[in-house]
């Protein structure tokens, strides 16, 4: 093994431990955003209950499913990062410190995904923890059916997360004003990864749609693999082709993208 | 103060406005980003007749009602929650030291005038449920003072929350768990919460006076708890006496922060 190829096995886990201690820097900011996804779990909960008193059993969750569905998609929000953003590709793309990272000698891609699991890792404690004590507290929680296969599903949906999020990062390159993607991106994701509502009470064919599109693995799938109410095989599978199809599909516009690029001066 | 705000204001219309296309996507996204909560609300009554005891035009009324004032206020000071930024930015000295409001260059800083299409969206549902309602002309005219009174206690809100940032600088998320929280609480009546919750949202943080209390006189029905049906009446007086609160609150903040100097 030569040298070079030591460096580059280390190369990923450190810069998720440095994803990891960039947003570890911040806490203060990340328990404001944890107290913030608490309120709205707790408020989230109390609109799910009436609506689950009305119609006991809705989508196949009882009432306590259908409040730990609530607190664990506020749980998500940092770590799954669902209102977009997270990457400081947009900015590095405008400014064209871009051409910096792509003439590094590792993938752009791998590159920021390593970083964003370690920022993942981090907010999955400091924002993913807090709203589900509290929700526990306050209204009692269900327990996972199978925590292993949860916790799976859960790196699984990052990974899809940063997949799409990275797609609508580069996409930069081609669109002037990314203002108006990053709105786009966030529409689709609130309300088709099930942060909302349970994809599963969404009606009819716009529900099986719902359902199948990739937003459903940040949110919907994880919370159901925790409640037991999809099987952990099945959605596991699901999560992982979205990643395959995401990531294939940034690595495309990755080398779009190098083509794309003009280096100025020299 | 009003003259300062309305110039400062309006400048930052005529820059949004030089970027025509920019900022008619921007509008058009705040219109739709408003949408979701419709969806939301119509996949519910997709799934029941009624919630908490409210059908879906009723609904309608009081999100419309609620989130017309919370996009009004956002619009015209929504940028007072911006104030944390200014503290660490130090662009805080600068207003200070300018002989105008230092409230009023806050809140017209960065004005910005897409939110507008939040508010159309809002007074959308709100005609709808309006023309579906046929409320009668004796209770109607609440509507109106409704909304502002509405938008006056969302304005002490993000005035509260400003000042609460001059102690939390490092945290201005805390003060959007008491805004935005705020102005999703009121999207759905707020019978679907415990009786407690409501009491303290009646006499505590008085946000049932955004669009409950006044909506329960406008729909004519009874309050839940038993209050008279007059309670929505005060909504005017109570948002007033929440300003002079938040007046205050501000006041202190101002006086209380000391400049890096550096």
């Amino acid at each position: 093994m030569s040298p070079g190829h030591g460096a580059a096995v280390s190369l990923y886990p450190l810069l998720a431990w440095y994803g990891f201690r960039r947003h570890a820097t911040y806490w203060t900011a990340a328990l404001a955003g944890a107290f913030t996804n608490t309120v709205f779990g707790v408020l989230r909960a109390y609109v799910l209950i009436a609506l689950w008193q009305a119609r006991p059993g809705l989508g196949g969750y009882d009432v306590a499913a259908a409040v730990t569905f609530t607190f664990l998609t506020q749980a998500f929000i940092g770590p799954m990062q669902l209102f977009g953003g997270g990457l400081d590709l947009p900015q590095r793309i405008r400014s064209g410190d871009v051409a910096l990272d792509l003439v590094r000698p590792a993938p752009l891609q791998a590159w920021c995904l390593s970083e964003d699991l370690g920022r993942a890792a981090y907010l999955f404690a400091v924002r993913g923890l807090p709203p589900a004590l509290v929700g526990a507290l306050l209204f009692g929680l269900a327990a996972p059916r199978a925590p292993a296969a949860f916790l799976a599903s859960v790196v699984l949906g990052v990974v899809v997360s940063f997949g799409w999020r990275y797609i609508v990062a580069l996409a930069t390159c081609w669109v002037m004003d990314d203002r108006g993607l990053a709105t786009l991106s966030m529409v689709l994701t609130t309300f088709f990864s099930g942060l909302m509502l349970p994809l599963a009470i969404f009606p009819g064919w716009f529900g099986d749609l719902a359902r199948a599109l990739p937003w459903s693995a940040m949110a919907q799938v994880p919370a159901d693999v925790y409640l037991g109410t999809a099987e952990p095989g099945g959605a596991l599978a699901f999560q992982a082709g979205w990643a395959a199809v995401l990531i294939a599909l940034g690595a495309l516009m990755t080398g779009a993208a190098r083509r794309k690029v003009v280096i100025q001066g020299g | 103060m009003i003259r300062t705000y309305a110039l400062l204001a309006w400048t930052w219309t005529r820059a949004a406005a030089q970027y025509r296309l920019s900022f008619t996507l921007v509008t058009l996204g705040a219109f739709v980003v408003g949408g979701l909560d419709i969806a939301v609300i119509w996949v519910i009554f997709a799934n029941t007749d009624t919630l908490a005891g409210f059908a879906l035009s009723e609904v309608m009324l009081l999100y419309g009602a609620s989130q017309l004032a919370f996009a009004l206020a956002d619009l015209l000071f929504g940028n007072v929650d911006r104030i944390s930024q200014h503290i660490r930015a130090g662009t805080l000295d600068v207003m200070l030291i300018r002989p105008a409001s230092p409230f009023a260059q806050v809140a017209a800083d960065r004005f910005s005038p897409h939110r507008i299409g939040r508010a159309a969206q809002a007074a959308v549902v709100l005609g709808v449920a309006l023309a579906r309602l046929e409320i009668p002309l004796g209770r109607v005219w609440m509507v109106p003072v409704m909304v502002a009174s509405g938008a006056v206690i969302f304005t002490a809100l993000f005035t509260l929350g400003g000042a609460l940032q001059f102690l939390l600088t490092d945290a201005p998320e805390v003060a959007n768990a008491f805004t935005y929280g705020g102005a999703m609480l009121n999207q759905y009546p707020l019978s679907v919460y415990d009786a407690r919750i409501v009491r303290g949202l009646t006499f505590v943080l008085p946000l049932a006076f955004v669009n409950w209390q006044p909506g329960l006189y406008v729909l004519g029905r009874p309050d839940p708890l038993g209050l008279p049906s007059w309670t929505g009446l005060l909504s005017p007086a109570v948002a007033l006496a929440l300003a002079a609160v938040a007046a205050l609150a501000w006041r202190a903040g101002i006086r209380r922060y000391r400049s890096t100097g550096s």
